[in-house]
């Protein structure tokens, strides 16, 4: 199954070669890793997704993780009401009588063409990593000649609905 | 010549302080009286600064940084406080690697300073530059680089703070030259702790003790699995307390052994691959198994599909992490394993009803106790061990490699008393044994120290029996010498068809004559005889001895619960 874990860390020289080697010395793949600094000086933070077999090995990473000197909160917010974003920028082949065309395709997905040069434009999309997993399907068929993605980023939402409320809710998710 | 010691005296006179100075005054804060050394030109600054100290912190020199660091871990199994070790960049900082990851798996205290580089020529390659930060943060509960002076004594402050408290284990301060010869503009401020990712839970849940508690009042079948979470915690009278209280059996894991008086009627000894089978089969047939601060370790457990299959697992330790990695848990107590057992003699009130459990594991004692048969074509490690025990009357200090020596070390020399059993548990390493007597007997220079090593073992840090002698540090070293590497044979014999593939050491040294050459007391000894007339005397030489036991090379350890076997499916229980 497929976590994410935030972590808050100090930001210390090495931090970051901590939480990764940890977690690839415990035999956990990470899928995508993005960090930066936070509201507080000195303090970052990172999102993981991680693929994780089962429950005690969820455990388990959760409370090695913790362990870790430098890392002062773990949290798996996979459960809970959260905001997921990852931006990513996808280059594809296209001269110019297809550009408008592609306009289309790009348009409900909210992303916009931030570079055009004779053979190529870029697109820039920001959402949750299905919806840009869609669009690069959408695009495939034009020629894609380059993909960069963030990893994605998230945390919990303001309002956190309770715990009987929560459970209707990963029903109908 | 006296001109030049006069300008030496005025140099020195007038050296300003640095940060190798600065270090040397928190070392001494800190309270540590011993530090285990090897110099280099990276820490030459802190070698002046130990010149400098004029003897007020006592330095050892060793041969092998592998040896002061199994030293350092020696000297912290037995004070409780973290043994310090220096060393220099590069390759000093490298052959440290196995020390520290040893420590790491037996949750040993260490503080271990590294020289490095200058940091202007840190990244380039430098002479005897290593990454020091890159390979041993997977190995340490934690480790610094120090970039500032300034920075100096909190890091100090706090690797010392870090080693001993929570989980111990080893912390490491890489230190550049130039912070090292580094010239102190001020007096830095006095350093406070600042570490709010790192605050180890210490004191139990009441709601789980009172759990377990209950749970103890019900069970017919309990047992307690006693680690080295005990010894750590310094808690063996509260478990002692406990036990008997409410009559509740106990078995040692390997590094637990000591945790519980061996002589104890509840005592079943230890558990495990080489464990006896009353500890064994009380694991595999119990319906409550308190754990208190061992790590249901591999070794123990054996195939986790059969350990303790209809038991309740309640786990007392230290390091939540620890709790439900390997075996699922119903009881989850995080804390220190002394503040744990005080409240729960507090909050059990009643005793189980397990006296026909307590009748059953009397008969599996009766019936199946540890064996061993004299054979005429050489001495029995066994006998050997026993001897060893008989004439130091179980109270030595005693230090193990790994392999067979080491097994049958635990189990014939019973321990009546705690902290008095260094062995490598978790990272198994070769060459452990001596170098942690070393250490033992610097903690402890009353005590008397028995290395039990093997032949292998002792070849790879024997260069070490200079220090022993330098400093007449009067440690006994009993060499089980099998001409092989016993557990490998044994394995390769039980295992692997009986190929026995490159376990035998066709050629030795004459290790008397090899003892003699470092100016220590050596002798052979190959039959019973032989070893009664002279044991005795030789233990009670007042300085280092080396003893060149042979016994028979075929002799092997039972019982035995082979790979991927359950607990219960054990081998060699009994004379065939």
């Amino acid at each position: 199954m497929k976590r994410i874990i935030t972590l808050t860390v100090q930001d210390r020289s090495g931090v970051l070669n901590r939480v990764t080697g940890l977690l690839q010395r415990r035999q956990f793949n990470i899928e995508s890793i993005s960090v930066g600094p936070t509201e507080t000086e000195g303090i970052s933070k990172m999102t993981l997704v991680v693929e994780i077999e089962d429950e005690q090995r969820l455990e388990q990473v959760t409370k090695q993780l913790n362990k870790q000197i430098d890392v002062l909160k773990v949290s798996d917010i996979t459960d809970k009401a959260i905001v997921v974003r990852e931006l990513a920028l996808i280059k594809v082949a296209s001269s110019s009588h297809l550009r408008s065309e592609i306009n289309g395709i790009i348009d409900p997905f909210r992303a916009s063409i931030i570079d055009v040069s004779k053979e190529s434009l870029a697109v820039q999309i920001t959402g949750r990593p299905e919806k840009i997993d869609a669009l690069i399907e959408l695009l495939r068929p034009y020629g894609i000649k380059e993909i960069a993605r963030t990893g994605l980023t998230a945390f919990l939402r303001g309002y956190q609905p309770q715990v009987n409320e929560l459970a209707t809710y990963s029903l109908i998710k | 010549m006296k001109v030049e010691a006069k300008q030496l005296e005025f140099q020195t006179s007038i050296a300003p302080k640095t940060g190798a100075d600065l270090l040397i005054d928190l070392l001494k804060n800190e309270g540590v009286d011993t530090l285990f050394g090897y110099p280099g030109g990276a820490v030459l600054p802190i070698y002046d600064a130990i010149y400098r100290a004029q003897g007020t912190i006592k330095h050892i020199l060793f041969r092998h940084e592998q040896g002061m660091i199994h030293a350092a871990e020696g000297y912290a199994r037995i004070t409780g406080k973290p043994g310090v070790v220096i060393a220099t960049s590069g390759p000093g900082a490298t052959n440290l690697v196995t020390g520290i990851t040893d420590a790491m798996m037996d949750s040993l205290p260490l503080v271990v300073f590294t020289g490095q580089v200058a940091r202007s020529v840190i990244g380039t390659d430098a002479f005897q530059e290593a990454d020091v930060m890159a390979i041993t943060t997977p190995i340490t509960k934690h480790n610094y680089q120090v970039q500032s002076i300034s920075d100096l004594p909190r890091i100090v402050k706090e690797a010392f703070h870090i080693a001993s408290t929570g989980r111990p284990g080893p912390v490491l301060v890489d230190i550049p030259k130039d912070i090292s010869a580094g010239v102190l503009v001020e007096e830095p401020e006095k350093a406070c702790i600042d570490l709010p990712g790192y605050q180890p839970t210490t004191k139990p849940n009441p709601l789980q003790i009172k759990k377990l508690a209950d749970s103890v009042a019900k069970a017919k079948k309990p047992v307690i699995l006693a680690g080295a979470g005990v010894l750590h915690g310094k808690a063996s009278r509260e478990l002692t307390a406990f036990a008997e209280k409410h009559q509740l059996p106990v078995v040692t894991t390997l590094l637990g052994l000591g945790a519980f008086p061996a002589d104890s009627p509840l005592s079943l000894g230890m558990g495990g691959m080489h464990g006896t089978y009353a500890a064994n089969i009380a694991l595999y047939e119990t319906d409550l198994l308190i754990n208190i601060g061992a790590r249901f370790d591999d070794r123990l457990t054996g195939n986790l599909k059969h350990f303790a299959p209809h038991a309740k697992v309640a786990h007392i330790d230290i390091d939540p992490a620890e709790i439900g990695k390997n075996v699922p848990t119903q009881i989850p107590i995080v804390s220190d394993a002394k503040e744990a057992l005080v409240e729960l003699i507090v909050q059990t009130a009643e005793s189980p009803e397990n006296k026909a459990w307590l009748e059953t594991l009397h008969q599996y004692k009766q019936e199946y106790p540890l064996w061993y048969k004299h054979e005429p074509d050489g001495m029995c490690p066994q006998w050997l061990i026993e001897a060893v025990h008989k004439v130091t009357n179980g109270e030595a200090i005693v230090t193990t490699d790994v392999g067979q020596h080491q097994m049958w070390a635990a189990q014939y020399y019973t321990f009546k008393e705690p902290h008095r059993w260094i062995t490598s548990g978790g990272l198994g390493t070769m060459g452990f044994g001596f170098p942690a007597a070393i250490g033992a007997q610097i903690a402890s220079p009353e005590s008397t120290v028995v290395a039990i090593v093997g032949d292998g073992g002792f070849q790879m840090t024997l260069q070490e029996l200079s220090v022993i002698y330098e400093r007449n540090l009067p440690v006994k070293i009993i060499i089980v010498n099998n001409g092989a590497l016993g557990m490998v044979r044994q394995w390769q014999e039980l295992l692997h068809g009986n190929r026995i593939s490159e376990s035998i050491l066709h050629t030795q040294p004459d290790f008397v004559k090899l003892a003699e050459s470092y100016g220590i007391r050596g002798m052979k000894i190959d039959n019973q005889e032989d070893l009664i007339t002279f044991l005795p005397e030789l233990f009670a030489h007042d300085g280092p001895v080396l003893v060149d036991c042979r016994v028979r090379q075929q002799e092997k350890v039972f019982p035995m619960i082979a790979p991927g076997k359950g607990i219960h499916e054990m081998i060699g229980v009994k004379p065939s």
